[in-house]
């Protein structure tokens, strides 16, 4: 009899995963209809490829190549970036374009662009977008501020979810004002008293934030079914997607839209302690954010975009006290709940490739933007797949030679004896399109292990 | 004799270099002289950014120290600050991009290295860098940018720089995240830094000092 989840060690859970993604469903929950034997068999072969280039127990049959995306498919296909953003079907069918034109192993999905009304209708502050502070043309940018206050640690500590909803939220959603009237959720306790809890839902502020959030949910399942449905079809056509859902770090979750850049270093000096015990807060919250996520999408790699750990942002010191040992808390749990952490080193991170080396073997892969391939491998990628790293200038302004020469030396040392995935380094938007084509084309032509 | 205030604040302990301000001040000591201070403090805290002994973190914490002082500071001075100027550079994100964080680093280095910065802000069109060039005789000019859509909007703003006829007079440095030498070559530009101290150390080649 099949082991029930819960008794299952970290290895059969991630087998699991792997044997389910090689048996797909469909929404009904029977056997996936792939368009063509070809698709299917390329399909299984890209799992087979990934799965082997993660558990780094066997090398695969050639290099995999992944393709990560930011607004390149759109732009690609002539479009704005607004259009992405706002006409749902446009984005997926550009998507598809982009899939079938470049043919990689694998892919992250048509979500990037994100739904515009969406933002729109909630009001979204925390972000400038096509058409609301930056041009059609150009990609989502984040507004750095203090969302968080110096001050509030005490109460993000206390209860997180609310600080998020009475104070965080209605913050970076103009249209969530009325959430800073409702009571605490833990006072509903018993009849004397339930219903004076219950007072804040008759004011208009709190019921226009209810009527927007209804608003917003619908528009958000009617983005997510076309999304879904994309993804779907590109399953079908032969193409896995490699993104299962996302966490983060608790130190970007509090370095990047909480307390800002400059909030989280100033705090690292004058209440470091607070510091240190939000991010010890925040560990389960994260884990359990991946997990969900994965169980949701039935894919279990998560991915980590990592910020503020990279090379000049902290000293070893501070890396080693603030950013590390929550987010290997992190990806140990979600590698215990069956998931596969997908950490990207967004920048140069060389000097901590010696730490972040001590996690467990075969059970993650690390997007690497602009750090030394070689020295990689020989640290990190003893224990753990790397993904990447041609670089955003290369895609943008070499030849297709000059991209193949750099392929080449990447397979050659980081793809030796397997535990490497061909892809970009960082989320592209602008690049020659040749550019990507000779990538992806040279890695399946010279990536194959002998 | 008071704790000495270069040292205090070059080892980045705040509260101590606050009370030293406040001390000195009561002394009724001249309030540039304290600045002054302040200012080589700083200078020493890039020095150590250099040297790979502080990060980021230890650079905008002295920069917020220096603000601080700089507020306790201000109402004592009774004539304006007379401080020599090395020479002046113009800053700015390209067109299109908003990111500032490490556009304001650079502004922050410049400025207590001894450079007069014009700090154009975030997503500056190309006339607008002209148009700064132009008023203030800046002889350097320093673009920033994050995103991939920042190796366009440079290149732009360099020949922008060119049809209104002052490549000549100016050098340009270009920085952010994904900038490396390729697109200083795309761009047209003269040099680009990793980070805030080579913009200086670029600047001080360029303008002396």
């Amino acid at each position: 009899m099949e082991k029930n989840w819960q008794e299952m060690t970290a290895d059969e859970k991630q087998e699991a995963q792997f044997q389910k993604l090689l048996t797909p469903k469909d929404p009904e929950g029977k056997d996936l209809k792939f368009q063509s034997p070809e698709a299917e068999a390329a399909y299984k072969a890209s799992i087979t490829r990934i799965k082997d280039a993660i558990q780094l127990k066997k090398t695969p049959d050639r290099v995999p190549v992944a393709l990560l995306p930011s607004m390149f498919p759109f732009i690609n296909a002539g479009m704005t970036v607004q259009e992405a953003m706002y006409d749902y079907d446009k984005c997926a069918a550009a998507f598809k374009k982009f899939i079938l034109e470049f043919k990689p192993d694998m892919h992250i999905g048509a979500a990037g662009p994100g739904p515009g009304k969406f933002y729109e209708i909630l009001d979204y502050k925390l972000y400038s977008w096509p058409g609301h502070g930056v041009a059609p043309e150009h990609s989502y940018q984040c507004n750095e501020g203090e969302y968080m206050k110096a001050e509030e640690y005490d109460l993000l500590l206390m209860d997180p979810s609310f600080f998020f909803r009475n104070f965080y939220l209605p913050r970076v959603f103009g249209a969530l004002q009325g959430f800073q009237m409702l009571a605490p959720l833990t006072g509903i306790l018993e009849i004397y008293g339930v219903a004076f809890q219950f007072i804040p839902y008759a004011l208009p502020p709190v019921q226009g934030t209810f009527k927007a959030l209804f608003e917003a949910g619908a528009e958000a399942l009617k983005w997510a079914m076309v999304m879904g449905g994309s993804n779907g079809e590109l399953t079908t056509l032969g193409f896995p997607i490699i993104l299962g859902g996302f966490t983060k770090a608790p130190f970007d979750v509090i370095g990047d839209t909480l307390r800002g850049t400059k909030g989280i270093m100033m705090d690292m000096y004058r209440q470091p302690d607070k510091l240190l015990k939000a991010m010890e807060k925040l560990v389960p919250i994260m884990i359990g954010m991946g997990i969900g996520a994965s169980q949701q999408t039935g894919n279990p790699q998560i991915f980590i975009p990592l910020h503020k750990g990279a090379d000049s942002f902290l000293s070893d010191e501070q890396f080693k006290k603030f950013y590390w040992p929550t987010l290997k808390q992190v990806m140990v749990g979600l590698i215990e709940g069956g998931c596969i952490p997908f950490p990207a080193l967004e920048g140069h991170w060389g000097s901590r490739l010696k730490v972040i080396q001590d996690i467990p073997k075969g059970k993650t892969m690390w997007m690497v933007d602009q750090t030394d391939m070689a020295k990689a491998k020989e640290t990190l990628g003893k224990n753990a797949c790397l993904i990447g790293n041609v670089p955003s200038s290369m895609l943008r302004l070499s030849t297709p030679d000059e991209v193949k020469a750099y392929c080449k030396k990447l397979i050659d040392t980081a793809g030796k004896g397997g535990g490497f995935i061909m892809s970009n380094g960082a989320f592209f938007d602008e690049a020659k399109p040749e550019n990507v084509k000779a990538m992806v084309d040279f890695t399946k032509e010279y990536g194959v292990y002998k | 004799m008071a704790k000495d205030l270069v040292k205090t604040l070059a080892d980045l302990k705040e509260k101590e270099a606050l009370k030293i301000v406040e001390d000195r001040l009561k002394t009724g000591e001249d309030p540039l002289k304290i600045l002054d201070d302040a200012r080589r403090a700083v200078e020493i805290v890039g020095k150590r950014f250099s040297d790979c002994e502080y990060f980021i973190p230890d650079l905008v914490y002295s920069g917020e120290i220096l603000k601080q002082i700089t507020g306790m500071v201000k109402p004592k001075l009774t004539k304006a600050a007379e401080v020599k100027r090395l020479g002046k550079v113009v800053v700015g994100t390209v067109a299109g991009d908003i990111h500032d964080i490490g556009k304001d680093i650079v502004v922050f280095m410049l400025d207590v290295s001894g450079f007069e910065v014009m700090d154009l802000g975030i997503n500056v069109p190309a006339q607008k860098f002209v148009d700064a060039i132009k008023n203030t005789n800046s002889t350097v000019v320093g673009l920033s940018g994050f995103l991939t859509l920042a190796f366009d909007s440079m290149k732009e703003t360099v020949e922008a720089i060119k049809k209104a006829g002052f490549r000549g007079k100016v050098k340009i440095m270009i920085g952010g995240g994904q900038i490396d030498d390729q697109v200083k070559g795309f761009t047209g530009a003269d040099a680009f830094g990793k980070d805030a101290m080579e913009a200086v150390k670029l600047a001080k080649g360029w303008i002396g000092g």
